[in-house]
C-alpha cells in the first residue's frame, strides 16, 4: 500500500477518497458486516435479503416459502459478476437455483468495497459468498438435526433440502427457516466448506441472471430509469478541462419547444476528483427539447490553463523525454556496467496515444433532491464514489445519499467514476423536481477519463544467443493520479508491466517519469498494462527476430524455468492489484505454461508466417492471472488488416461460471484489436478532436478477429481478474503478427494509420 | 398524423423533426430502443419501420405518417421470443446488453430479406451495429442458429 507522508490534511482526505474509490490502490476489502450493520442507506431501503426471516450475512436471506435472496453488491457491466457472485453463495448453501432471486445493492459500507474495476470482484468476494452460503447452511441443518432428533453429523444437504439418509427423512429448506432464525450465525472458522467434487454450479455453466430482459428489451440500464414529475438535462461541458462560462445567452435555447430553462454549474475545484466539468445545463420536458435547445445556446468560455494543450505537440515532447533519466522504480543488478561492456545494444521508442472508454450507453444518471437528502440512480461502477461525489456537490452528509445501481451498458473504468451522478443531484436540488441527465456520445467522447497517452523506452544488450543481459526500460505518461491532485504516477499505475516484468534476466532496471495532464486522466481497462505491456512484448519480440529465434521458444527462454519472483527485494514497491502477495505471488511457471499451451493449441510450430499472413505471440501477467494470446493476421497490399484467429489462454485461478468468463476472453481481443488498430484521441488546443464513433473509430463486426479460442490453463489456484488480463497481450501479439506478415515493426498506435506495407 | 407502434395506433402532433429514438423513449417509454450515438453510427437504436431496419435517431417522426414501427418491445410475439432473440439465448450472447437490442433488430431485419445469410452477407449487415463488449463471433454464430432454424 502506498504511504503519504508530508501531506496536508486536505491533501490526505483527497487521498483518503481516492483510496476507497480509485480501485488499484488498495485493499479496503472485506469490512465485516456485523462491524457495520449502522448504515443509513439500509437504514432506510433494505433489500429482500435484510428483512428475510433468515439472513446470517449482508448477501443473503432465507424465507419460509424457501426463497433465497442473494444480494449484489458489485455491479453488472458485462461480465456476469451479477449472476457470478451468486452462485458461489448459492452452490455453498446447496441451493436450488431456480428459487434464487437477485437484488442489487445500494451504495453501503456493509458490503465492503463497491468499486467494481480492478478485476477483482470474486478475488475479494468469494470468500465472502461461500461463508454467506455456509453459514446459511449450517444454521439450516443444525435446525434439522432438532427437528429430526438426529445428529447434525448425520445430515446432508441437496437441492434445498436437508436430508436424513439413514431414515431417508427430508426436510425443505423453507420449513426449517423460522427455527434456524432463532440460531446464532457460526463462526466463520466453524464452518465447513463443500469439497470441490461436490461443486454443483461452480465451473458449470450458468446462464446469467438477466438474459431474457436483455434480449426482449426490458432490462432497465441507467439511461431507462423514469421517475414521476421528472425533467430532462443535458449540459454543455467546457471545451477545455478547467474552462470556466465567461457569457451565456440562452434567450433562443428557452424558445425551443419543451425547453424549460437553463441552470450553470459550477466549474470544479482542484483536483478534479469525480467533480462535474461545469458548463450550463439545458432543462426541458424530453431528450429531443433539450438536445435542441443546447444546439441554440450561446457560450463563450474563458478556457483556463489547459488552452493551449496539443497532443501532436505533446507526443513529440514525450518521445525525447523517455529517452532521458528518470526515476527508478526497479533495480536489479547493474544495468549500467552490463552496457558499459560494449556488445551488441538494441533499443526501441513504443508510443500510444489516448482512447475513450465509449461505452455503448454514454453516462446518464436521474437523481432526486428532497429534505435534505438525495437519491440518485444511475449505471455506476462504484456507489459509493458516487455517494461521495454528490455529498461534496450538495454540501451534505454521505448518509443522506442513497445510491441506487442500474444494469451498465458497458463501463471499461468510465463509470466508476460519477460526475454525472453529481450533475443529476445538483440540477434535482436546483430544480426542486426529479432530473434525468443525459450525456450524448459527442459529450462521452470530449469530456471522458482518458486512457492517458504514453511514450515507453526499451533498451537490451544481449548475448551470443541474443539472450538480454541487461534490460532497461523506461515510461512516461500523464497519470491517473494527476486528477487526484497527485503530480507523478503512483506505485500501481508502474506496477502494471513496467517494474514488474517476470523475464529471468540478470540486471534489469526500470524507470519512470510523469508528464503533466491536460484532460482528465482515468483508469480504461487493463490501464496502463495497455502500453507498458504493448512495449515490453513487442521488445521481447523484436530481441528474438534480432537472434533470428523462434519468438515462442525465446519467451520460454526468457522467462527461465520459472520461480516466484521476489519484486521487493528488487526495489519494487508492489502493490499486487491490492492483493497479498503471499497468496497471489508473481509466479513465472504459471506464465511458461499459458505459454505453452497456447504453442499446442495454436499449432504455433506448424504455422508458417510470411507473404502477408503471420502469427504473433504474447504472454502478460495482470490482475493476478497470466494469460498468453496468439493472433494471426492477414494484411492485404493495401495495408488492410484482417485478423482469422486468435487463441488465448488464461490462467486466472478457478473458474466460477466458464462460460462468462471465456466471453470476457473473446471480448477482451476485441477491445485489444479495437484499441491497437484504431484507439485515438487526440488534442487541439485544449479541445478533444474526435466527436462521435466516426471520429473516435472502435472495432465493428468486419474489423473484429473472426475466431477467437479462448483456453483455459486452470492452476486450481485462488480466482482471480478475467475482465481486464485479456486484453494486454493481445496488442502486443497482435503487433507481433503483423512483422511477422509484413517485416514492418508498428511501434505505434493506432496500428491502422501506420504504414504496414 | 397516425402511426402505429408495435400494434397500437398512435396520434402524433408534436414537432415532426424529433428523432423516433426520443418519441418511443421519452414519450411513450418505450426504453428498449437503446441511445448509443445520435448520428447513425452504431446502431442502437434499430427498429423496424415498415419491415425494414432503421435507425431511429436518425428517423424523423414527420416521415412516419401511416407507417407502422415495430421495437425490440415487442418482437416477441404472444411472449414467444423471435427467433433470433431465441439464438442469442442459445449462444449467450450479452455481456453488458446494451447494444442487443439493436444487433437483434439488425439481425431480424437481414434474415427477413436473406433466410440463410453468408458471413458476407452478415458482415454486411451487421457493420453498422458496434458492440463494445466484443460479442461479434456470438453474434454472427446467433444468427446462422436463427437461420437454421427457419430453415
Amino acid at each position: 500500500m502506498m504511504v503519504v507522508e508530508n501531506i496536508s490534511f486536505n491533501r490526505r482526505q483527497f487521498l483518503g477518497g481516492l483510496f476507497s474509490t480509485g480501485a488499484f490502490v488498495v485493499a479496503s476489502r472485506l469490512v465485516p458486516a456485523e462491524l457495520l450493520a449502522q448504515s443509513s442507506a439500509a437504514a432506510i431501503l433494505n433489500t429482500k435479503a435484510d428483512t428475510a426471516a433468515l439472513h446470517p450475512s449482508v448477501y443473503l436471506g432465507i424465507e419460509p416459502d424457501g426463497t433465497v435472496f442473494l444480494v449484489t453488491h458489485r455491479s453488472e457491466m458485462g461480465t456476469g459478476i451479477r449472476t457470478t457472485l451468486p452462485l458461489v453463495a448459492a452452490d455453498e448453501l446447496d441451493a436450488d437455483w431456480s428459487r434464487c432471486r437477485i437484488e442489487q445493492g445500494v451504495g453501503d459500507p456493509r458490503y465492503g468495497d463497491q468499486n467494481t474495476d480492478g478485476s477483482r470482484s470474486i478475488r475479494d468476494f468469494y470468500d465472502a459468498f461461500r461463508v454467506a452460503g455456509a453459514s446459511a447452511r449450517s444454521m439450516l441443518v443444525t435446525a434439522a438435526a432438532a427437528q429430526l432428533n438426529v445428529p447434525a453429523g448425520e445430515l446432508t444437504t441437496a437441492n434445498h433440502e436437508v436430508v436424513h439418509a439413514r431414515s431417508g427423512r427430508r426436510v425443505g429448506y423453507g420449513a426449517l427457516v423460522p427455527a434456524a432464525a432463532k440460531l446464532a450465525v457460526p463462526a466463520k472458522e466453524t464452518l465447513r466448506f463443500k469439497p470441490r467434487t461436490d461443486w454443483k454450479f461452480v465451473g458449470r455453466e450458468t446462464q446469467i441472471f438477466d438474459l431474457t430482459p436483455i434480449v426482449n428489451g426490458t432490462a432497465q440500464f441507467g439511461l431507462d430509469v423514469q421517475r414521476e414529475g421528472m425533467v430532462f438535462a443535458s449540459i454543455e461541458h467546457p471545451p477545455v478541462v478547467g474552462g470556466t462560462v465567461r457569457s451565456m445567452d440562452n434567450k433562443a435555447a428557452l424558445a425551443v419547444k419543451g425547453v424549460l430553462q437553463t441552470e450553470t454549474l459550477d466549474a470544479p475545484k482542484p483536483p478534479l476528483l469525480f467533480q462535474s466539468l461545469g458548463g450550463v445545463a439545458v432543462i426541458g420536458r424530453n431528450t429531443w427539447a433539450v438536445l435542441q435547445g443546447r444546439r441554440r445556446l450561446k457560450v463563450e468560455w474563458n478556457d483556463g490553463p489547459n488552452a493551449s494543450y496539443s497532443s501532436a505537440a505533446f507526443r513529440t515532447a514525450m518521445l525525447e523525454k523517455v529517452r532521458q533519466p528518470a526515476k527508478v522504480a526497479r533495480n536489479l543488478g547493474n544495468v549500467d556496467a552490463e552496457f558499459a561492456k560494449g556488445g551488441t545494444v538494441i533499443e526501441a521508442v513504443y508510443y500510444t496515444p489516448m482512447a475513450a472508454h465509449a461505452s455503448m450507453e454514454p453516462p446518464a444518471a436521474v437523481a432526486e433532491f428532497r429534505d435534505g437528502k438525495a437519491e440518485v440512480w444511475c449505471p455506476t461502477q462504484n456507489p459509493q464514489a458516487a455517494q461521495e461525489t454528490v455529498a461534496a456537490a450538495l454540501g451534505i452528509d454521505k448518509s443522506n445519499v442513497i445510491c441506487h445501481v442500474t444494469l451498465l451498458g458497458g463501463g471499461f473504468g468510465r463509470k466508476s467514476k460519477p460526475d454525472y451522478a453529481a450533475e443529476a443531484a445538483v440540477l434535482a436540488r436546483k430544480l426542486g423536481r426529479p432530473v434525468k441527465v443525459v450525456w450524448t456520445r459527442e459529450d462521452d467522447i470530449r469530456h471522458d477519463f482518458y486512457h492517458t497517452n504514453a511514450a515507453v523506452y526499451h533498451k537490451a544488450t544481449v548475448d551470443a544467443k541474443g539472450r538480454p543481459t541487461a534490460w532497461l526500460k523506461r515510461s512516461v505518461f500523464p497519470p491517473i493520479a494527476s486528477t487526484f491532485g497527485v503530480p507523478a504516477p503512483m506505485n500501481f499505475e508502474l506496477n502494471m508491466g513496467l517494474d514488474d516484468s517476470p523475464f529471468d534476466v540478470p540486471n534489469i532496471r526500470a524507470e519512470n517519469a510523469g508528464a503533466d495532464a491536460h484532460v482528465r486522466i482515468g483508469w480504461f481497462r487493463a490501464v496502463t498494462n495497455n502500453f507498458h505491456a504493448f512495449a515490453l512484448h513487442s521488445f521481447a519480440d523484436e530481441l528474438a527476430h534480432a537472434a533470428t529465434r523462434d519468438p515462442l521458444e525465446f519467451l520460454l527462454d526468457l522467462l527461465g524455468p520459472g520461480k516466484v519472483i521476489d519484486l521487493k527485494a528488487q526495489g519494487v514497491d508492489y502493490t499486487n492489484y491490492g492483493a497479498p502477495i503471499d497468496k497471489y505471488p508473481v509466479d513465472s511457471r504459471r506464465l511458461r505454461r499459458v505459454l505453452e499451451v497456447a504453442g499446442e493449441r495454436s499449432n504455433w510450430g506448424k504455422r508458417k508466417s510470411g507473404n502477408g499472413s503471420g502469427i504473433g505471440v504474447a504472454a502478460h501477467r495482470s490482475f493476478n492471472s497470466y494469460v498468453a494470446s496468439v493472433v494471426e493476421v492477414e494484411v492485404d497490399r493495401q495495408g488492410r488488416v484482417r485478423i482469422p484467429r486468435i487463441d488465448m489462454v488464461a490462467d486466472p485461478g478457478v473458474v466460477i461460471n466458464p462460460d462468462r468468463v471465456r466471453a470476457q476472453f473473446e471480448g477482451a481481443a476485441v477491445m485489444g484489436v479495437s484499441l491497437a488498430m484504431f484507439g485515438e484521441i487526440t488534442a487541439t488546443k485544449g479541445r478533444i478532436d474526435q466527436r462521435n464513433f466516426d471520429g473516435f473509430r472502435v472495432a465493428r463486426m468486419n474489423d473484429a478477429p473472426i475466431q477467437v479460442n479462448v483456453h483455459f490453463a486452470e492452476s486450481g489456484d485462488l480466482p482471480t481478474g478475467v475482465g481486464e488480463p485479456g486484453v494486454p497481450p493481445v496488442i502486443a501479439a497482435l503487433a507481433n503478427a503483423i512483422y511477422a506478415a509484413t517485416g514492418r515493426r508498428v511501434r505505434e498506435m493506432p496500428f491502422a494509420k501506420q504504414k504496414l506495407v | 398524423m397516425r402511426l402505429t407502434v408495435n400494434g397500437k395506433p398512435q396520434n402524433y402532433e408534436d414537432d415532426p423533426d424529433m428523432p423516433l429514438l426520443w418519441y418511443l423513449r421519452d414519450e411513450l417509454r418505450l426504453t428498449g430502443t437503446r441511445f448509443g450515438c445520435g448520428a447513425g453510427l452504431c446502431g442502437a437504436c434499430t427498429v423496424h419501420v415498415n419491415g425494414q431496419a432503421v435507425r431511429s435517431c436518425q428517423t424523423r417522426m414527420g416521415t412516419l405518417e401511416a407507417k407502422t414501427v415495430l421495437t425490440i418491445d415487442a418482437l416477441a410475439e404472444g411472449g414467444r421470443l423471435h427467433p433470433v432473440q431465441q439464438a442469442w439465448i442459445t449462444h449467450n450472447v450479452p455481456q453488458c446488453g446494451y447494444c442487443q437490442s439493436g444487433q437483434i433488430m439488425q439481425a431480424a431485419a437481414l434474415l427477413k430479406t436473406t433466410p440463410n445469410p453468408s458471413d458476407a452477407d452478415i458482415d454486411r449487415s451487421m457493420a453498422g451495429n458496434i458492440c463494445r463488449c466484443g460479442t461479434y463471433q456470438r453474434i454472427r454464430a446467433a444468427i446462422k442458429t436463427a437461420a437454421k432454424g427457419r430453415a
